[in-house]
């Protein structure tokens, strides 16, 4: 299991610049379609909150890849 | 914790902690529930300052803002205290939503009006962002360890029963300001619609009251007197590596699927019911009264459950069953509200309006646009809108362009009811994902950080990925015009990944002692 849990941090890794290229790629078809404020806007939000989300997944993936989740803590003093 | 509070006291913890966050969730519902209203009144299309504002509204407050409370506020909770942290984020959405429904109409102050609500629910979602972890770790640092995940529950059932408050609320205050239903909807819509955040200063006043008279949690009581309280919250959160791979186990594996689980059964449906399906503004509001008045029993059910074996599998079976049957659930919500297969009354047939306006296409043609009321004999009554093309062309005239369109359905009573069991479905899919997820957030993290630490990865998941739901299955709906179902895909694929994560990363393991 530990070791299931290690190579699939690579898939994480890869997943959050992947969920981010298409997010953009998305957003710029869609505003050329309506170039209007309001769809600017929104995908701008989107976009805006999803970098920072997708990083953390990077972040999840490393540590998975690195076997930080093979045992997780119990106490706090694991912590 | 060392010594299980009394039986008498826990309840007192339970009843003080669920009456504010149900009257937060109220609050913070009412805005949502209200935006047709609201949105005439403040935000004027035909100004795009306006409708700039409306769009920030909409989405600073319920998803940016709330991850920021979550961090503000849950360092003061850790700082100073779970008590006065959510005494402070109840005054705080109280006072905002009070005030919301005093701000005058973009016409009597202009741009001040738009601007004033943008800050106050921006207020709001501030609060709301702080509220949620404060109650949580206050019950669950009062409850003795086998009974964690059943006391917590009672909190999760609030965010529920504050939409089903507001939601009733909502339609009392539209049907009893006149005794001829026409004139009422009226009244609310020029005024009425702010009786809604007035009763708010009410239901506050009283739970503050409540909230005063209790004792800070004796777990942070402890660590006070033993001088061990956390310096810098955030720093150990975030800044921490073992923490913080907790925080993004929490929120990969398990709050991101709730979220969108949550907002799909609840929020998503209703939008999906009121503007897809087209059914009357008031059945769709009912339809999710009975569902939620159904399901919200099953949240402490789930919770107790999960005392005995886990948190985990129940959260995850509730994400696999959202992802297998959301599909036919929603078909079916299609299937029931189709004219097609109902036997029209043809004597009962109404003309209510028949009307031309210019195409917006083509100029020099014009639309004729005919509304009737079409009665069917298993006793449903839909507004039939029927549109014909009346090309300038003369050539084109025997082109036949018509379309109809079905809108305020009032659906027989045998559809009513299989809509309600679907919801009640959805609603209990809710249940299992959302009733355990407190005892599991708090079990997560120590005592000395536990109100930064969960809260973040609550609010980024149930803020961010769930809030966003009914934007982005809308959203999707319009890009993939030809599918009408095609919003689900959103939550199908958020709710599958944290599925899959969840179900090899977290332990179904119960904390024994949440006392450290």
């Amino acid at each position: 299991m530990n070791q299931l849990k290690r190579w699939l941090g690579i898939v994480w890794i890869i997943l959050g610049p992947v969920t981010i290229y298409y997010l953009i790629k998305t957003a710029a078809e869609e505003i050329a379609k309506k170039p209007v404020l309001d769809t600017k806007i929104q995908w701008a939000v989107f976009i805006i909150i999803f970098i920072p989300i997708a990083i953390g997944l990077v972040i999840f993936g490393y540590y998975a890849l690195k076997g930080e989740y093979d045992h997780l803590p119990e106490n706090s003093k694991e912590i | 914790m060392t010594k299980a509070s009394s039986s008498k006291t826990i309840w007192q913890v339970i009843a003080a902690s669920s009456v504010g966050t149900l009257i937060e969730w109220y609050d913070f519902y009412i805005f949502g529930s209200l935006a047709t209203v609201i949105a005439s009144q403040f935000f004027p299309k035909t100004n795009p300052t306006a409708a700039l504002l409306s769009t920030l509204a909409t989405f600073a407050a319920g998803f940016i803002v709330r991850p920021f409370g979550a961090l503000v506020f849950g360092r003061l909770g850790d700082l100073i205290g779970r008590k006065y942290t959510f005494l402070l984020t109840l005054i705080l959405m109280g006072g905002s939503t009070f005030a919301i429904g005093l701000v005058p109409g973009y016409a009597t102050i202009g741009f001040a009006a738009p601007l004033l609500v943008l800050l106050l629910r921006l207020l709001q979602g501030l609060a709301l962002g702080g509220e949620y972890g404060g109650a949580a770790t206050y019950v669950a640092e009062h409850a003795p360890a086998n009974k964690r995940g059943y006391y917590t529950s009672w909190i999760q059932t609030t965010a529920t029963l504050g939409l089903f408050l507001s939601l009733g609320v909502i339609l009392i205050t539209r049907h009893y300001l006149a005794a001829d239903l026409n004139t009422s909807i009226q009244r609310f819509n020029d005024w009425g619609w702010r009786i809604p955040f007035w009763v708010s200063i009410l239901l506050v006043g009283v739970s503050i009251y409540i909230r005063l008279r209790m004792n800070e949690s004796p777990l942070f009581a402890k660590l006070k007197t033993e001088g061990r309280v956390s310096t810098n919250p955030l720093k150990e959160s975030f800044g921490n590596k073992t923490n913080l791979k907790m925080v993004l186990l929490a929120l990969f594996g398990a709050t991101m699927g709730q979220g969108v689980v949550w907002y799909t059964g609840q929020f998503y449906a209703q939008s999906f019911l009121e503007n897809v399906c087209n059914i009357d503004f008031d059945q769709s509001r009912t339809i999710l009264i009975w569902g939620i008045l159904l399901a919200t029993p099953f949240f402490v059910v789930f919770g107790g459950w999960s005392d005995k074996i886990g948190r985990k599998w129940i959260m995850l079976v509730g994400m696999l069953l959202a992802i297998c049957t959301y599909q036919p659930i929603f078909k079916q919500f299609v299937a029931l509200t189709e004219p097609t297969g109902r036997t029209e009354l043809a004597s009962h047939r109404k003309l209510l309006e028949e009307k031309t306006i210019v195409s917006e296409k083509n100029p020099a043609d014009s639309i004729r646009l005919v509304t009737s009321e079409v009665h069917y004999s298993d006793g449903a009554v839909f507004k039939e809108i029927k549109a014909d093309t009346l090309f300038a062309n003369t050539a084109l005239a025997g082109a036949a362009h018509s379309s109809i369109k079905y809108k305020d359905k009032k659906l027989d009573t045998g559809s009513y009811r299989k809509l309600v069991a679907l919801i009640f479905v959805l609603i209990l899919y809710v249940t299992m994902v959302y009733g355990p997820i407190a005892a599991f957030l708090v079990e997560l993290f120590p005592t000395r950080i536990r109100y930064t630490s969960m809260s973040l990865p609550y609010h980024i998941g149930n803020g961010v990925f769930g809030g966003l739901t009914p934007f982005i299955a809308t959203l999707l709906t319009t890009i993939y015009v030809t599918d009408k179902l095609s919003g689900l895909w959103y939550t199908i694929i958020v709710a599958a990944v944290c599925l899959f994560i969840g179900a090899i990363y977290i332990s179904n393991r119960i904390d024994p002692d949440v006392n450290d």
